[in-house]
């Protein structure tokens, strides 16, 4: 792959961290209890310094003057957020949160298992090895508390079922391959997205079944994260992302 | 008189700098856990002689964790004292693992109310198992429970001990 191709394959890792990290820290004080407040913000500190490597790495492949991640997170328009539609979704209730946040670290896991061993990258590749760590702590919290509500209550069963039912169509989006995931999968940086949704299957499935939840039926899937085209409420998340590094450019603690 | 060197072709001078910059970082704590040095935790990874300076190597115990940049300076101000060219170089690579964390050090966490990580990070049981065992480092007892998977910072997990009824933290294996 070539270096813009290159750069682009980098923000799309550091785009979803940073984005599913900003919502995550929207919980912050609001959550149902003391321990998931902290839970669902420690995740979010992990991404954001998932985040930190990647954008910076993806910034010093900048054709011209390289970039800081700083400059990438904040002084970017929404077109060029190349982050999956998944992880802009609104947090909703703790369920709709819990199961996005299950959908989308058992993709990242194993994402991040295929760039720790790839050698096109050398620092893609340690950022990955570190971040798998993280990961799976991540994925096996989620997946706890998608078996917690699933095989829980009565009315934690329908609810957590429900944000199942509405995110499953931005699953998709995860597996489609354009030309970056090519041009990326045939220089060796990305996985096969082919076998990665026959392992991202299997970890969803063992989960859903110890959760008595079913699993939807793959209908229409919404896409266009990759290509910059994003939902209604990703506005407002970059509005507040970015309120104060815009109104002051030059601002330091 | 021909001068000794070590491997590297550095000369005593280089060798002695970088001992005597080693020897001043040994105080140099981990912001986050006090009564622990940077050395200790395996935060501090090396220090190299390379083109006329000194080069503190640091890595990140967690991807975000924000005492990174703390202690980058804290290694920097405190280097500079020996050498004033020194520099710090942070290595994401080998990803830092609770199993560089010494004995004494996990000592000294117990003695400070931390349950230190036990096990090796290679066996995921010790970070996520149900069935996994953390001592009480207060009162010593192993009827304990896990109340939260994560803490009051991104490497501890909060436990809660059902013999003295203490809250307590674990510094989580990875």
């Amino acid at each position: 792959m070539n270096k813009p191709q290159h750069k682009q394959a980098l923000l799309r890792l550091g785009d979803d961290a940073l984005i599913l990290g900003q919502r995550l820290g929207e919980w912050c004080g609001h959550a149902p209890a003391l321990e998931e407040d902290i839970a669902l913000t420690n995740i979010a500190l992990d991404l954001i310094g998932q985040t930190q490597s990647y954008l910076s790495l993806a910034g010093s492949l900048n054709e011209g003057e390289s970039q800081t991640d700083d400059q990438l997170a904040f002084h970017r328009t929404e077109r060029d957020f190349k982050n999956l539609l998944l992880v802009e979704q609104p947090n909703g209730d703790f369920g709709d949160t819990i199961v996005r946040q299950f959908l989308f670290d058992h993709f990242a896991l194993l994402r991040a298992e295929h760039l720790a061993s790839q050698t096109f990258d050398l620092e893609a590749a340690a950022i990955a090895a570190k971040a798998i760590k993280e990961i799976r702590y991540h994925a096996d919290h989620s997946s706890k508390w998608v078996i917690r509500l699933g095989d829980g209550t009565t009315e934690s069963h329908e609810r957590v079922q429900k944000s199942l039912n509405e995110l499953w169509k931005f699953t998709g989006e995860m597996f489609t391959a354009d030309e970056i995931d090519v041009a990326g999968i045939e220089s060796g940086l990305l996985p096969d997205l082919t076998i990665l949704k026959t392992k991202w299957d299997t970890a969803i499935d063992a989960v859903l079944k110890k959760s008595t939840l079913i699993r939807p039926e793959n209908g229409w899937m919404q896409q266009g994260g990759r290509k910059g085209i994003h939902t209604e409420s990703f506005g407002f998340l970059l509005a507040e992302m970015q309120s104060l590094p815009r109104t002051y450019p030059d601002a330091t603690w | 008189m021909k001068q000794e060197g070590d491997d590297n072709g550095n000369s005593p001078e280089a060798i002695a700098m970088v001992k005597a910059v080693k020897r001043q970082l040994e105080d140099v704590m981990d912001p986050e856990l006090p009564f622990l040095s940077v050395g200790e935790m395996g935060i501090l990874r090396d220090v190299i002689y390379k083109n006329d300076h000194t080069i503190c190597i640091v890595t990140p115990t967690y991807s975000g964790c924000p005492a990174t940049d703390v202690i980058s300076k804290d290694v920097l101000a405190a280097a500079r004292v020996v050498d004033p060219r020194s520099s710090v170089q942070i290595a994401m690579s080998p990803a830092w693992t609770t199993d560089w964390i010494s004995e004494k050090a996990r000592e000294k966490m117990t003695q400070n109310g931390i349950a230190p990580p036990e096990g090796l990070s290679h066996d995921r049981a010790f970070l996520t198992g149900d069935d996994r065992i953390i001592p009480c480092p207060i009162c010593k007892s192993k009827n304990t429970k896990l109340i939260s998977p994560f803490g009051s910072t991104a490497c501890k997990a909060s436990f809660s001990c059902n013999t003295c009824l203490e809250p307590f933290e674990h510094f989580k294996c990875i």
